[in-house]
């Protein structure tokens, strides 16, 4: 008996507001424990709920993203359970009209082809706080609690860990690049549980789910997923019916487990908040959101290639932040380099000297102004490749605050005659090597490049000029 | 005979400096001393009391004070503040002290009023009776064998044997009303959301709203003003242009339509009560009233459904007191979830433990659509009824209560019991409506209390329509016999 396997994923997106969704409270990651939590957040007697709308905003721009429904008439409702992490004994969500419904997101399947994902809906929701393990205590931080949380869910559509991957990591481009979450897995701004099931082939029944939970990054999905398929397969082989339940990953052993001290269904109460008022919508305010929008990847890409860049990496890499966009468009702009003199300048020098100094493109330190410069005149050769190497190298330190400076201390430094002596002084010294290369060996002419440039004293000096002078002296 | 004076009477003396704040929060504070045995205070602050008084004294030398600067007000022992405990009554939150002040505390404490204590109440706001209070009950100051009625009841008590002119209440289902009705004293719940739930500890969210007790309309007048405002703290404030109520109440009274339905006069309301009603109806037309018979037909769905929606609101409300954050905290257990429970099942009450039982089983996922969702629908029902009849008049008359107060010793009343005496109370709290419960009578020594229910935001008709109704009577000046000297005798 074969199987294929059925997978859905929510997806949780911290929402990039300055503060909570109910609360005036701090959103700000990385705080001291419960230093950014309010009365309202820590659920104290006799404390109410006010919604923030901006976290609204980002919901609907999110729905308009992926061509989903926006439900004009929604409110929120009550999710009733009890956990130390949740103050309230409840979270305020959303359950029977969720904000945003039936939208999708279209990837790159195994076989090339483009699979659409359906997302089913996405609702809002506050986060709970972080219970924090430690000799044999837990203790409880309610910084998190009541953050703004857009909950994704598609429907059971993904078959592999490939399509699995690649929907997460298209949504983290989406939202990234709509600027309402900052797709942080580690900081646990975009968080995934699993759910999947198996069935024989062909069948349309689906099997019993299972939700798998504690995913910390795009490998441990990909692990989970695996293991879990084989579990279930197992089962299904032997006979045993899969248990609905929800496991957790194991990062130590590599497997799921299940959860210990939490029901595994559980009657979540949903009513509608009374402390909130309904939300109504306006066709005025989805229009303006929707003018409000930032530039989606797949535009992007047809205009990078429009403009120029026909390699798929190229404009793969410019859609990884978009910080690095940003400064490619806005270099782009002012610059009379190539798109791709530019785009091989980004991913190549300035990517490894930011790396090099713990700098990001989101805090890079050289102007486009300035690095449009350098290009351009790399573009004239009025600078040579290791030239403007070490002219970023002086820019990023801070040492120089223009090009025109640096570019006539560059002559400055040896006069042509100067220059001339040293080719004729090391071609004295290397007689033997001399007579090779006239004889036809056109390998000994690097080590005597190396040799001249030795003598030159790492003076800033044009490498192919060197280099056509020897050649010249030599004939 | 400062005790015998109207919150209007007092701030007229201390505005005119015959009296300062501070000899009058003395004063009260002797008497309530000499009355503990009625159990109206869960606690006191004599100390910071008079400090207030004594900056609203600076504040009047400075003429920089306001109608209600200086007068001492109690506030319901389920409204937060960061002087002194807040309980709710309950062994849950005993010792606990809010770290802010609610909004409505915040008002008052800004227009100069003088907080003497806080007052004892069901616990929680669940009940009518005020026996349900970890600190015992409070007393009826007319007979001290009787429930003071609930849950405001110590606010009610307090106002009642002059131990302070004004008290904050809530009320969720007749809370403020019914105990206002048990001690012959003016008790009003505004329209919701009028009044800023930010700061009340919740019961039923949909329902609560914090109110007022006092000896008057017009003292309900003046300091309604104070409160009567939009808060942003609460996303259920409504924000609308409040009228001027100490012009309104004054203003010479048209000729107004009144309805009697004909639910609030069925045989079973105590006879002497009907008579009181029967009264103040011939002083309604003496002032120009045309009374207008009519039938609600939704009476008999009123307490199903407010006890349907009211306890599933309170079991996700009460969820809170886990003992993790603040709070009762079990110290027998072994485990986190074995903490909770235990905290929970020690720190409530029975009838809080029953509401929430009640509440969780409604909203569960087998009986949400038969019990809450129903429950829902039928509210709106309610509502259009009430809004129907009042759109053919004015106001609705009625009982506030079907009987008088109730011995103590003989409240072993099934809940059923205690709950069916909510019937006249709950339906503005349910369709919102403001209402207002005055004196109308005695029997037996005991008050007689009567209900009158307006369109939303109606409060300046209704407390016009009472304060002309007080010029003609006299049933809000008397006091109980044991209260009425400037010293308190024995009791018993």
């Amino acid at each position: 008996m074969s199987f294929e396997t059925v997978i859905g994923l929510e997806v949780h997106a911290q929402l990039n507001t300055e503060t909570k969704l109910f609360s005036k409270g701090s959103t700000v990651f990385g705080a001291e424990p419960n230093t950014q939590v309010t009365f309202v957040d820590a659920g104290f007697p006799g404390t109410l709920p006010v919604l923030n709308r901006h976290a609204v905003h980002l919901a609907i721009q999110f729905g308009l993203a992926v061509q989903a429904t926006i439900q004009q008439n929604t409110y929120f409702e009550r999710k009733n359970y009890v956990y130390p992490d949740l103050p309230k004994g409840y979270q305020i969500s959303q359950y029977r009209h969720p904000l945003i419904l039936n939208g999708h997101l279209d990837i790159l399947s195994l076989n090339g082809q483009l699979k659409r994902v359906t997302i089913s809906h996405a609702h809002l929701e506050e986060d709970a706080g972080k219970l924090l393990h430690k000799f044999q205590q837990t203790a409880v931080d309610l910084n998190r609690a009541g953050i703004p949380l857009l909950e994704i869910v598609t429907s059971p559509c993904l078959s592999n860990t490939t399509e699995v991957i690649t929907y997460l990591k298209s949504l983290n481009q989406l939202l990234r690049f709509l600027n309402i979450c900052n797709g942080n897995m580690q900081e646990g701004s975009f968080r995934c549980d699993v759910n999947i099931s198996l069935k024989p082939i062909g069948s349309s029944v689906l099997g019993t789910r299972v939700e798998l939970k504690n995913l910390n990054s795009y490998r441990f999905i990909e692990k989970a997923v695996l293991f879990e398929e084989n579990r279930q397969r197992e089962c299904l082989l032997a006979g045993q019916p899969i248990r609905q339940e929800t496991r957790l990953f194991n990062e130590a052993s590599m497997t799921t487990e299940p959860m210990r001290d939490k029901e595994s269904t559980h009657d979540y109460r949903y009513f509608p908040d009374p402390d909130l008022m309904p939300i109504f919508i306006s066709d005025a305010l989805i229009t303006r959101l929707s003018t409000q929008l930032p530039e989606l990847p797949r535009a992007i890409e047809k205009r990078l290639e429009a403009e120029g860049l026909d390699q798929q990496d190229d404009r793969d890499y410019l859609l990884t932040s978009p910080a690095i966009l940003a400064y490619y468009d806005a270099v782009r702009s002012i610059t009379q380099a190539s798109p791709k003199l530019l785009i091989n300048w980004i991913k190549g020098p300035l990517t490894a000297a930011l790396k090099d100094r713990q700098q990001s493109f989101e805090n890079i330190s050289l102007s486009p102004q300035l690095f449009s410069e350098l290009l351009n005149q790399l573009t004239t050769e009025r600078l040579s490749t290791s030239m403007a190497k070490n002219l970023l190298t002086q820019l990023l330190n801070g040492e120089l605050d223009s090009i025109d400076a640096l570019s006539d201390d560059h002559s400055a430094g040896l006069s042509e005659q100067e220059i001339q002596a040293i080719i004729e002084q090391t071609l004295q010294e290397y007689p033997l090597q001399v007579t090779q290369y006239q004889q036809g060996n056109s390998k000994v002419l690097s080590f005597l490049m190396g040799q001249t440039l030795k003598n030159l004293r790492d003076k800033p000096v044009d490498p192919k000029k060197i280099q056509a002078a020897l050649i010249k002296k030599m004939e | 005979m400062m005790h015998t004076y109207s919150l209007a009477k007092m701030s007229h003396a201390l505005q005119k400096k015959t009296i300062s704040s501070t000899e009058l929060t003395q004063f009260l504070l002797t008497r309530i001393q000499a009355s503990l045995k009625i159990n109206a205070f869960i606690s006191l602050d004599a100390d910071y009391a008079l400090q207030s008084a004594k900056q609203s004294d600076e504040k009047i030398a400075l003429q920089q004070g306001g109608a209600l600067t200086g007068i001492p007000i109690a506030h319901k022992d389920n409204i937060c503040t960061r002087v002194m405990r807040t309980t709710c009554a309950s062994k849950m939150l005993a010792e606990f002290v809010s770290p802010y002040d609610a909004s409505v505390v915040q008002y008052f404490s800004d227009y100069g009023c003088v907080m003497l204590g806080k007052t004892n109440l069901d616990e929680f706001a669940m009940g009518s009776s005020n026996e349900n209070s970890f600190f015992g009950a409070a007393l009826n100051p007319w007979n001290i064998r009787c429930t003071p009625g609930g849950s405001s009841g110590g606010s009610a008590a307090a106002v009642a044997a002059r131990l302070v002119p004004l008290a904050t209440g809530t009320d969720t289902g007749g809370s403020i009303r019914q105990p206002a009705a048990f001690c012959g004293v003016c008790g009003l719940k505004p329209t919701y959301g009028l009044i800023s739930r930010n700061g009340i500890i919740a019961y039923a969210s949909s329902f609560d709203q914090a109110g007022l007790l006092a000896q008057t309309a017009e003292d309900l007048a003046i300091s309604l003003a104070a409160i009567a405002r939009f808060d942003e703290n609460d996303s259920t404030s409504i924000s609308v242009d409040v009228p001027n109520y100490v012009e309104q109440i004054n203003k010479p009274l048209r000729a107004i339509k009144i309805g009697l339905p004909h639910c609030f006069f069925h045989p079973d309301v105590d006879p002497a009560i009907q008579n009181a009603l029967s009264l103040a109806i011939r002083t309604f037309e003496k002032l120009g009233a045309t009374i207008i018979e009519l039938d609600l037909q939704t009476y008999e769905t009123w307490i199903p459904c407010y006890y349907t929606l009211a306890c599933a609101e309170a079991s996700s409300n009460l969820a809170r007191y886990d003992g993790v954050h603040f709070g009762h905290r079990s110290q027998k257990a072994s485990s986190w979830r074995e903490m909770v429970t235990q905290s929970r099942s020690e720190g409530f009450g029975t009838e809080v433990k029953r509401r929430i039982l009640t509440g969780t089983y409604l909203l569960s996922s087998q009986h949400f659509d038969a019990y809450y969702v129903h429950a829902q629908k039928i509210r709106r029902k309610i509502s259009q009824d009430l809004q129907q009849a009042l759109s053919q008049v004015d106001l609705l008359l009625g009982p506030t209560t079907p009987t008088l107060a109730y011995p103590l010793d003989k409240t072993q009343k099934s809940a059923i019991h205690h709950q069916l005496s909510d019937i006249f109370t709950v339906p503005a709290n349910l369709a919102g409506l403001p209402a207002l419960s005055i004196p109308a009578g005695q029997h037996q020594g005991l008050p007689i209390g009567m209900q009158l229910m307006g369109a939303h935001f109606s409060e300046a008709l209704l407390l016009q329509v009472a304060h002309a109704y007080q010029r003609e009577t006299d049933w809000h000046a008397q006091i109980p016999p044991a209260f009425a000297g400037a010293d308190i005798g024995d009791i018993l």
